[in-house]
C-alpha cells in the first residue's frame, strides 16, 4: 500500500488550469457546429411550434394572441385533412418505391450490365434534370403534357387512337409522380451504382461459376450486397419526399380542382405563405408545417427501429471480407 | 474430363495478355499454371471458367468446343484466392448456393453438405458467417463449395496465398490428397514454384502470356529447355553466365579469362549455337566446396539461413551460389576451392535463350 501511494504521489496531479483545460478542448472544438445546429435546426423548430400556438396571420401582425391549441383543434377539424394526408402518403409511397428506389435500382442494374462506356453515358444523361432549374424542368413537363396540338405526348399516343387532352388534367398524379420520380431516381441511381461497382469481381465470378443467371446473381449477390444502400436511399428519401413540394407547386399547385394534389407540405406553404384568399395565415401554416416535423420524427423512428439505422451508418457500405 | 487450349489468345483493348496458348490436359490430371505476377495465368484461367472470352481460339473439354457456352453450364468448380465466400450467407448456405441454384431438392442438399462437411472438417461451422471464420477455415469452406456439386473440372486461382506458411502446407497436402482421391482434373494457378512442384503431375509454366514449358516437375527441374525455365524453377536459382564454346579432339570445352571447363561426352551439344558465346547453368546443389576442388575462388557473400548457408563464390568476374551445412562456418573473403559437377551442366543459345542439349 505504501509503496503504491508513493507511486501516486511520484506522478504530479494535474493542475486546475491543467484539468480545466483538457476536460473543455472537446467542448471547445463542437461549438461551432453545436451553434449551427441550434441556430439552424433546432430553433426554427421550436419557433415554428411557437407560432403554431398563435393566431399570426397577416391580419393579426402585431397584436399576435396566444390561443393554445386552437390551430390543431382546427386542423383535426377540417374535412380536408384526411385527403391530405391520404395524398400524402399515396405520393410519398408511391414515388418512393416506383421510382426513388424501384427505378433506381432498374437503372443502376442495367448501366452497369452493359458496355461501361454506355452505361455512364446514361446515367450522366439521366442526372439533366437535376441539374436543369427546377422551374425549367417543370415547364418542360408542362409542354410535354400540354393539350393538342402542343404536347408531344398527345403526338405519341394519337397514333394509337388515344384521344390528345391535357394530360397534366386527366392524370394529375401520374404527371406528379413521374416528374419528382425521374429526378428522384438519379440519387439512388448514383449511390446504387457505386455500390454495384465496388462489389469486389470475385464474389460475381464466383456466382457465376456456382451457376447463377444474371437474375439470379442480381437476386441472390448484388441485392443483398447492397442493402445497407437501398435502406439508406429508402429512408433518406421518405424524409426528403414528406418535405419536398416544389415541382406539385409548378406543375398542378395541389389541383386541379381541390386539392386533388395537394400533399401536406405544400397545404403548409399555401396556408402560411400563399393562401388563395390573401389571408395569409402563418399561425395555422406552423401547425401544419409542425405536424409534418412529427410525422418525420415518427418516420425515422420507425426506420430506425426496423432496419437498425445505427447498423446502417456504422457498417461499411458493402459487406466484405 | 479432358481439356484442350488451342491457339488460345487474349486481348484487353491492346494489351496481350494470352499470347497462343496450346495445351492439353489428361483427364484427371493436376497441372499447374506457373508463372510470374501478370503472364496471364489468371486469364487463362477465366477463359476456361468462361468468365472471359476468348479474343482467338478454342477452349474444348473433351474435345468439343465450349467457347460460347457460360459459366454456369461448363461443369466446373472454382476456389478463388479472396475465397469469395459470399458474406451475407452462413456456411451451410455457401456451401449449398450452387445445389439450390440447380433445384436440388433440400433431404439431398443436406446430404451432400453433411458430407462435404464432414471431407473437410467443417461440421462445426455450418450456422456461422464467413466473416466469423479464420482463413483456413474460409479456404475449405470455398473448396467445400466448389466441390459440393461434383464438377466436372476444378479451378484454383492461388487459393493459398493468403495463409500463413505452415497452413498452406498443410492445405496443400490436403488439396492435393482430395484431388487424388475424387479423380477431378484440375488446373492450379500459382505464383509459387514450391506449390506447383509438390502438386502438380504437370507444370505449364508462363511468361509474358507465352507458353514456355509444359512438362512434369522433375522435366522440368532436370531438363529445363528454355532459359527462362532454368532460371525460374528452383530455389536458390540456377547460376547462369556466358562462357565460350569450342571444340577439341571432338571434346566440347568452354573458356572464359577466369574460367576453363570440359563437357563430359552425356552433355554433349545436340545443336550448335547461334554465336560461339553460350550460356551455361549449374544447380547451386551441383557446385560444392572442398580442398579436392580445381577452381579457386573467394567467397564473396554468406547468407544464412538456418541449416543452410547460401554462398556466393567469386571467380575472378563470374559469381555463382552454392548451398552448403552452416556448420562448416565460411566467412566472407575466404579463399576456398570449388568443384562443378559438369554431368548436369546446362548450355543456352543466348540469342534464342534455347536448350542447346534437350530439344
Ligand atoms: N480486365 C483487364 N483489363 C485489362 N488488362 C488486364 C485485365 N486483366 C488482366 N489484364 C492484364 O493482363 C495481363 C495478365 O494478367 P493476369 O491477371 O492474367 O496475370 P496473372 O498471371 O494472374 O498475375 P498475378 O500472379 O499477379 O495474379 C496483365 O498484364 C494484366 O495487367
Ligand atoms: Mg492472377
Amino acid at each position: 500500500m505504501a509503496t503504491e501511494a508513493a507511486i501516486y504521489k511520484a506522478v504530479p496531479r494535474p493542475s486546475l488550469w491543467e484539468r480545466i483545460r483538457t476536460s473543455s478542448a472537446p467542448w471547445v472544438f463542437m461549438a461551432p457546429a453545436t451553434v449551427m445546429i441550434f441556430l439552424f435546426f433546432f430553433l426554427p423548430v421550436v419557433l415554428t411550434i411557437y407560432i403554431s400556438m398563435t393566431n399570426m396571420s397577416v391580419a393579426t401582425f402585431g397584436k399576435v394572441v396566444f390561443i393554445g391549441l386552437q390551430n390543431y383543434i382546427r386542423m383535426l377539424k377540417s374535412r380536408w385533412t384526411v385527403k391530405i394526408l391520404t395524398n400524402t402518403g399515396f405520393y410519398v409511397l408511391t414515388t418512393l418505391s416506383c421510382f426513388n428506389v424501384g427505378l433506381a435500382l432498374i437503372l443502376s442494374l442495367l448501366t452497369t450490365h452493359i458496355n461501361e462506356r454506355v452505361g455512364t453515358l446514361f446515367r450522366t444523361l439521366w442526372l439533366l434534370p437535376r441539374i436543369t432549374p427546377s422551374v425549367i424542368y417543370a415547364l418542360l413537363w408542362i409542354w410535354v403534357t400540354a393539350d393538342a396540338p402542343y404536347g408531344i405526348v398527345n403526338q405519341f399516343l394519337s397514333p394509337f387512337g388515344i384521344e390528345p387532352r391535357n394530360w397534366m388534367n386527366a392524370q394529375p398524379w401520374l404527371v406528379v409522380i413521374m416528374a419528382n420520380g425521374f429526378v428522384g431516381a438519379s440519387f439512388g441511381m448514383i449511390i446504387f451504382t457505386s455500390a454495384i461497382k465496388s462489389i469486389p469481381e470475385d464474389y460475381i465470378r464466383a456466382a457465376m461459376v456456382d451457376g447463377a443467371s444474371t437474375l439470379q446473381r442480381i437476386r441472390y449477390v448484388i441485392l443483398p450486397m447492397i442493402r445497407w444502400p437501398i435502406l439508406f436511399v429508402l429512408t433518406y428519401q421518405t424524409l426528403s419526399l414528406l418535405t419536398s413540394f416544389e415541382y406539385i407547386l409548378l406543375l398542378t399547385d395541389g389541383g386541379p380542382g381541390f386539392y386533388r394534389t395537394e400533399v401536406w407540405a405544400l397545404h403548409a406553404y399555401h396556408r402560411a405563405l400563399s393562401n388563395y384568399f390573401g389571408n395569409v395565415q402563418f399561425g395555422y401554416g406552423a401547425a401544419l408545417a409542425a405536424v409534418l416535423v412529427v410525422i418525420g420524427i415518427i418516420a425515422s423512428i420507425l426506420y430506425l427501429r426496423v432496419f437498425r439505422f445505427n447498423e446502417l451508418v456504422a457498417e461499411p457500405k458493402i459487406e466484405a471480407l | 474430363m479432358e481439356v484442350q487450349l488451342e491457339n488460345l489468345t487474349k486481348y484487353f483493348g491492346k494489351v496481350l495478355a494470352v499470347d497462343n496458348l496450346n495445351l492439353e490436359i489428361k483427364d484427371g490430371e493436376f497441372v499447374a499454371l506457373l508463372g510470374p505476377s501478370g503472364c496471364g495465368k489468371t486469364t487463362t484461367l477465366l477463359m476456361v471458367a468462361g468468365i472471359y472470352k476468348p479474343t482467338k481460339g478454342y477452349v474444348k473439354f473433351n474435345g468439343q468446343a465450349v467457347n460460347h457456352l457460360l459459366p454456369k453450364d461448363r461443369d466446373i468448380g472454382m476456389v478463388f484466392q479472396s475465397y469469395a465466400l459470399y458474406p451475407h450467407m452462413t456456411v451451410y448456405e455457401n456451401l449449398t448456393f450452387p445445389l439450390k441454384l440447380k433445384k436440388v431438392p433440400a433431404e439431398e442438399m443436406r446430404r451432400k453438405a453433411q458430407r462435404i462437411a464432414d471431407m473437410l472438417g467443417i461440421g462445426e461451422l455450418m450456422d456461422r458467417k464467413p466473416g466469423q471464420l479464420s482463413g483456413g477455415q474460409q479456404q475449405r469452406v470455398a473448396l467445400g463449395r466448389a466441390l459440393i456439386k461434383e464438377p466436372k473440372l476444378l479451378l484454383f486461382d492461388e487459393p493459398l496465398s493468403n495463409l500463413d506458411a505452415r497452413l498452406r502446407l498443410a492445405m496443400r497436402g490436403e488439396i492435393k490428397r482430395l484431388q487424388m482421391s475424387l479423380g477431378i482434373t484440375s488446373i492450379y494457378v500459382t505464383h509459387d514454384q514450391v506449390e506447383a512442384m509438390t502438386m502438380a503431375d504437370r507444370i505449364a509454366v508462363l511468361n509474358k502470356g507465352q507458353l514456355q514449358a509444359y512438362a512434369p516437375p522433375e522435366e522440368l527441374y532436370d531438363r529445363p529447355r528454355t532459359l527462362f525455365v532454368a532460371g525460374f524453377i528452383g530455389n536458390p536459382p540456377m547460376n547462369l553466365f556466358e562462357m565460350e564454346l569450342y571444340q577439341e579432339d571432338d571434346h566440347y570445352k568452354l573458356r572464359h579469362p577466369d574460367l576453363s571447363l570440359a563437357i563430359p561426352d552425356s552433355r554433349k551439344p545436340r545443336r550448335q549455337p547461334s554465336g560461339r558465346r553460350v550460356i551455361v547453368g549449374l544447380r547451386p546443389e551441383d557446385i560444392s566446396i572442398g580442398p579436392e576442388g580445381e577452381i579457386e575462388s573467394e567467397i564473396y557473400m554468406v547468407e544464412p539461413l538456418g541449416r543452410d548457408d547460401i554462398i556466393t563464390c567469386k571467380i575472378g568476374e563470374i559469381k555463382v551460389q552454392t548451398v552448403v551445412d552452416s556448420r562448416l562456418g565460411y566467412r566472407i573473403g575466404d579463399k576456398v576451392r570449388i568443384s562443378f559437377n559438369m554431368e548436369k551442366v546446362q548450355l543456352y543459345d543466348p540469342q534464342t535463350e534455347l536448350s542447346l542439349l534437350w530439344a
